[in-house]
């Protein structure tokens, strides 16, 4: 068992980390470079920087809550999408458990959060994924678009999250909550850059295609805000 | 069956395939040749491999499927919340499908996709402003038109339209000698009400070159002479070419890009030959993203942008009024209430919404705007083609109540719709639903208020 959870969280959490980071990064510069100015019909060249400017925003200003017209038109939506992504990002990052790992494995480690505020954002990421789910069920318009991905990708979040949950509350069998979180964890790491998880990524770079567009071709001269749509 | 005589892959060249293609009343024998043509997969699949690349590709496998942008299309709104017509839906159902088998699709596959395309959507691209990861379903569709047109699967006002642009260069039969013999009678036709009033064609090195919509000459020349008296009271040295000046693109509405290219170089060689300092399109929205947004890409242009500055009307309009070029009688402001149509062409996708304010401003006492405006403000229902094809003619009409219900929310009498396609659905939405409202272009209300200076007008008694 102990031989197993060193292989777990030695050289299998290498590989996914590496394949994560790599698979994403790869994703994210094959993006980019992918980019045609005239199939897409944007000069991006022509105007990088009034292009950056605008794809920066435009990346950005959706990160934050309620700042755009879209999320405050969906509330139940914005409000579900970031309460699962703001524990999902920093509670993994952050959680002082996986810090440890880090640190006696590679040598460093990052700064921590307080076990609490850990575990609220855990709850309140599972209450993000539950409302989120609640809408594929119930809406007609979300459950017309569900396919079975979708599907698999929640239970593949839900996992890791609901196991290393009960583990450190000292819920059931430490042990064998440990073993599903670590493989659940890592079957995430390893299948991100190859699913829609690669949105990780490509968020960032479709947000920044779609600013770039605007602020290149579609009025980013004449309108008021110049670069910045009023997304 | 093969392709029909009428129906096929082929686009319209000559004058007698046109003439044939417009005899066949509503396009009858068209669709029916329609359920037949073949689908050539192999070409297809072709296509899409050199074509669909990676910002589509990635759109269409990104899409979060969580339906955010289900409230943004009228078209799913009026349709009661029909899922059937979440923008997401339309796309992955129909572009979607066509990628992930690989071109393996029937026949029937492909008629649905015209319906969706030309029926599901106006491409006014709202929906990019309400996808978080910023998809645009209304980029991806016009894309698949493009698809469907090379298939010959494209409703039968849309291959007329493509083929009156490659047979005349217009969107309608008008040729350059019509044109010309247009501009000569409007000129007479107004110069004893306006002495001095010229339209001069093909003058080198003026101030401003003028293009517009075939539409003008052939069925309202007297817009025409609007804009010809607006430059005349502006006191602008102006031009328009005898050939490259019709600006429209039904190509780009019907898919045809190949004759997208040729329509808005056509206009851009005008340019060249005429050596303008600045080009100034009417009012037209669809006119204007063919030529000024879409055109330079279209036309291989690295930068972007037209070969020299090219404006739209209501941006001319604008600094002529803030300059006092033109100057308005306040006594002849518009006392009643007033409402405005953002053209998502020229304002969603090319932000000139405060320029039209501006103008309203200067002519209006009593402006309301709309419950949702500029970049946010909904499509008049009859864009992108919508209009102007009778097989979704049902379709259009009910497309037409959202923006009824948003006219009618502002109490306004009047609608000011500086866009041919907005103008038309506001017209055919008053006939329709019947609340009462007028609607117009900015031309002859201008004229209407303008003050006009002694030496313009007319002399009372000759010596």
């Amino acid at each position: 068992m102990e031989n197993l959870f060193n292989i777990l969280t030695g050289p299998c959490l290498y590989i996914a980390m590496a394949v994560f980071t790599i698979g994403l990064i790869g994703r994210f510069v094959l993006y980019f470079l992918g980019l045609d100015w005239k199939l897409d019909r944007v000069a991006y060249k022509a105007h990088m920087g009034q292009g950056l400017k605008g794809g920066v925003h435009s990346a950005l200003k959706w990160l934050v809550p309620f700042a755009t017209h879209g999320w405050r038109s969906q509330p139940l939506a914005a409000i579900g999408f970031f309460l699962l992504h703001i524990g999902v990002v920093l509670v993994p990052i952050f959680l002082l458990g996986h810090n440890v790992i880090l640190q006696q494995r590679l040598g460093f480690s990052l700064p921590t959060l307080p076990q609490g505020v850990a575990d609220a954002l855990t709850i309140l990421s599972l209450v993000g994924l539950a409302i989120m789910l609640l809408r594929r069920l119930l809406l007609p318009n979300v459950r017309i678009l569900t396919t079975g991905q979708d599907y698999f990708l929640i239970v593949l979040v839900l996992i890791p999250l609901v196991t290393g949950f009960l583990a450190v509350q000292g819920f059931g069998d430490y042990k064998a909550l440990m073993l599903c979180h670590i493989i659940s964890g890592e079957v995430l790491l390893v299948l991100a850059p190859f699913t829609k998880l690669s949105h990780i990524a490509l968020y960032f770079a479709s947000r920044m295609q779609i600013g770039m567009d605007y602020a290149i071709k579609r009025g980013g001269r004449t309108r008021e805000s110049g670069a910045f749509f009023p997304w | 069956m093969p392709e029909g005589t009428l129906c096929n892959r082929r686009p319209i060249t000559t004058e007698e395939e046109l003439k044939a293609l417009l005899a066949d009343k509503g396009g009858a024998t068209y669709y029916k040749e329609m359920e037949e043509l073949d689908v050539d997969t192999e070409k297809l699949w072709s296509t899409l491999q050199n074509s669909c690349k990676t910002r589509t590709r990635t759109w269409l496998e990104i899409c979060a499927r969580c339906g955010m942008c289900a409230d943004s299309c009228f078209l799913y709104r009026v349709n009661k919340n029909d899922p059937k017509q979440v923008p997401a839906y339309k796309i992955q159902t129909t572009l979607g499908e066509m990628i992930r088998r690989k071109g393996q699709v029937d026949n029937a596959f492909m008629r649905h996709a015209m319906d969706v395309a030309w029926s599901q959507c106006t491409c006014c691209n709202r929906c990019s402003q309400f996808c978080p990861h910023g998809i645009d379903t209304g980029v991806m569709i016009s894309y698949m038109r493009g698809i469907l047109f090379s298939q010959g699967f494209v409703p039968w006002e849309m291959k007329i339209g493509s083929g009156m642009h490659r047979v005349y260069k217009a969107q309608m039969d008008v040729t350059d000698e019509d044109w010309v013999d247009t501009c000569e009678w409007m000129a007479e036709e107004n110069e004893e009400e306006w002495p001095g009033l010229e339209i001069p064609v093909d003058k080198e090195d003026a101030d401003i070159m003028y293009t517009l919509n075939a539409r003008e000459p052939k069925h309202y020349p007297q817009d025409v002479a609007e804009a010809a008296i607006l430059f005349h009271l502006a006191g602008e040295n102006w031009t328009v070419p005898t050939s490259g000046w019709e600006q429209t693109s039904l190509a780009m509405f019907a898919g045809d890009f190949s004759e997208c290219a040729d329509s808005v170089k056509h206009v851009y060689s005008a340019i060249e030959r005429l050596r303008p300092k600045r080009v100034i399109g009417t009012e037209c929205g669809h006119a204007h993203r063919a030529t000024v947004v879409e055109g330079p890409y279209w036309a291989g242009l690295e930068t972007g942008l037209p070969p020299v500055e090219y404006i739209h009307y209501v941006q001319w309009l604008a600094e002529c009024l803030r300059e006092g070029k033109i100057k308005i009688d306040p006594a002849k402001k518009i006392k009643e209430p007033v409402t405005l149509q953002d053209s998502c062409n020229y304002v969603r996708n090319h932000g000139l919404g405060r320029y039209t304010r501006e103008i309203i401003s200067y002519i209006a006492e009593d402006f309301r705007e709309m419950p949702d405006i500029k970049e946010f403000n909904w499509c008049c229902g009859g864009g992108g083609g919508f209009n102007g094809i009778g097989k979704y003619r049902k379709e259009r009409n009910v497309g037409l109540q959202w923006k009824r219900d948003q006219i009618l929310a502002t109490g306004a009498k009047i609608v000011i719709a500086p866009c041919h396609n907005c103008w038309d659905a506001i017209r055919d939405l008053e006939e329709e639903y019947e609340i009462g409202i007028k609607w117009t272009f900015l031309k002859p209300l201008i004229i209407e208020m303008a003050i006009i200076p002694d030496h313009l007008k007319p002399a009372e008694d000759e010596e």
